[in-house]
């Protein structure tokens, strides 16, 4: 049905892209088509990850930006995903939380800025709040419409099957949900990275955002490169690894 | 002796366009160890009646009865087979068949048992690890049937059950339902709007009239039992399906 070794056609495809992309960025940059002031020569920025490395700051900060996002994320799921499902299968529910979440996720996180420097200052707990806003109220109603689009049949067939409310929930509702949910979840923790960066663009004193605007400011563009480089492979990696979670979570499912 | 009661049940649906009449004045009685047979055109209202009878819709007026209670929510004596592929994705076929049996609390190695004996009637021993994914349409009918009658109900409904598979597969599908029906002594009721389908399953073939819904005529099949396929070249079968025919007809037509 399926090619002889399609991961290993894939992984050669996506290096061929990959290898194509740098090889434009060299072109462009030693023949001197682009300016170094604008576009560094790839070299430029392999040393600096090495000047950052002896200025301690490669890892340090690399890990601030990380734990901000995993903590705001984190929240942010534990909470959303059980809402998501009580919004997704009571009508009532729904009727009384899902307007206070349109109304909120429409609300761009940016504008939150200012307020969160208010409330929190420009320490973790501000990061955290800028990401847990910017998720939250997304993941909710993505949440409730996993839940929502498992087929109604199964839990019809499960209540024949003498399912009570609670049973169909852990039993059917959940699990059938679960593929949509780990796709939710690994969306939204994309936007994470997104709304963390520019939460460490405007107040930060670490961070990856942070690295990026003090580069700017020295004209420094090989560290700002380095700086999207290392969010890329961050963002590659976790998308990587969530797709690897529903491989082992839900095996079943069609998607895989 | 009496299974399955229903007198004077009729249901009506507010719809955007004003209140529609679903069903009206149904009065059925299915006897214990009977397949009975509903047919009707599309629209007919007969799986809303089935739905009624599960427990997962209400009527609006009248009542239906298992045994002599009422029936007021879903119940595991009343087990579903529905048309739509319901086996749980993320559950083995042995899991699947275990379903029922695990909501009742029956320990492990009790359900374990039990399970392989209905995947074995319905003959698909040597699929119990495999995930409904991996399945055809017609194995995926037969893991509902078993769940169903691992869970041991007083009476099965199943509405129109093969009406998603090929030709073939439906009469194999068939003659395993008539096979499962004779050894568990099953009570059925069974919708479909398959005319040759009624008549090789049924006792008795009930014929429903376009909405408003009512049972519009009973005809008994009286083709020696057991039954295959070879069946429907019988006189008899020719006869009962132009009788059929002929009233299903007239509601067709005026349709």
């Amino acid at each position: 049905m399926r090619q002889k070794n399609p991961v290993r056609t894939g992984a050669w495809l996506a290096a061929a892209s990959l290898s194509a992309v740098f090889c434009i960025w060299a072109g462009l940059a030693y023949t001197g088509s682009v300016k170094p002031l604008f576009l560094p020569p790839p070299h430029k920025v392999f040393l600096s990850f090495g000047e950052m490395f002896d200025e301690g700051i490669l890892f340090s900060y690399t890990w601030d930006s990380v734990y901000r996002v995993m903590v705001g994320w984190s929240l942010a799921a534990v909470t959303a995903v059980p809402l998501g499902l009580f919004i997704g299968t009571s009508r009532r529910a729904s009727h009384m939380i899902a307007p206070v979440m349109e109304f909120a996720r429409y609300l761009p996180v940016v504008a939150l800025v200012p307020l969160t420097l208010l409330y929190f200052g420009i320490g973790d707990a501000q990061k955290f709040a800028i990401i847990f806003l910017g998720t939250f109220f997304q993941l909710v109603l993505m949440v409730a419409d996993s839940v929502a689009s498992v087929p109604a049949d199964l839990s019809r067939a499960a209540a024949t099957l003498g399912a009570n409310r609670m049973q169909t929930y852990r039993l059917v509702l959940f699990p059938g949900a679960l593929p949509g949910i780990m796709d939710d979840l690994r969306i939204t923790v994309g936007w994470a990275w997104t709304y963390l960066v520019v939460a460490e663009l405007v107040a930060a004193n670490s961070g990856l955002g942070y690295m990026i605007l003090r580069a700017q400011r020295f004209l420094a563009i090989d560290r700002i490169f380095a700086g999207l480089i290392i969010i890329g492979v961050l963002g590659l990696l976790t998308d990587y690894l969530f797709k690897l979670l529903g491989r082992i979570i839900t095996p079943w499912s069609d998607k895989q | 002796m009496t299974m399955l009661s229903i007198t004077n049940l009729g249901k009506v649906f507010d719809s955007n366009k004003g209140v529609v009449t679903a069903l009206e004045d149904i009065n059925l009685t299915v006897d214990r160890g009977e397949l009975a047979v509903i047919v009707g055109p599309s629209g007919c209202g007969k799986s809303t009646l089935l739905n009624i009878v599960a427990g997962l819709e209400h009527a609006s007026s009248g009542e239906a009865a298992l045994e002599g209670s009422p029936i007021t929510g879903p119940g595991a004596d009343r087990g579903m087979v529905f048309q739509s592929y319901t086996l749980f994705p993320w559950l083995t076929v042995q899991k699947n068949v275990e379903f029922g049996l695990r909501l009742k609390g029956v320990p492990t190695a009790e359900r374990a048992q039990t399970a392989r004996r209905y995947i074995e009637m319905v003959g698909l021993s040597g699929f119990e690890n495999s995930l409904p994914k991996e399945l055809s349409g017609g194995m995926k009918q037969r893991v509902a049937i078993a769940r169903v009658l691992a869970n041991k109900p007083a009476m099965l409904l199943m509405d129109e059950p093969f009406g998603a598979l090929d030709a073939q597969t439906r009469l194999l599908l068939q003659e395993l339902l008539l096979d499962v029906w004779r050894q568990e002594s099953s009570t059925i009721l069974f919708i479909t709007h398959d005319i040759d389908e009624a008549i090789l399953l049924a006792d008795n073939v009930y014929i429903m009239s376009r909405r408003p819904g009512r049972l519009k005529a009973r005809v008994p099949v009286n083709i020696p039992r057991p039954r295959d396929h070879k069946a429907s070249l019988t006189p008899e079968f020719s006869r009962v399906k132009s009788q059929i025919m002929e009233l299903l007809w007239e509601e067709i037509a005026a349709g």
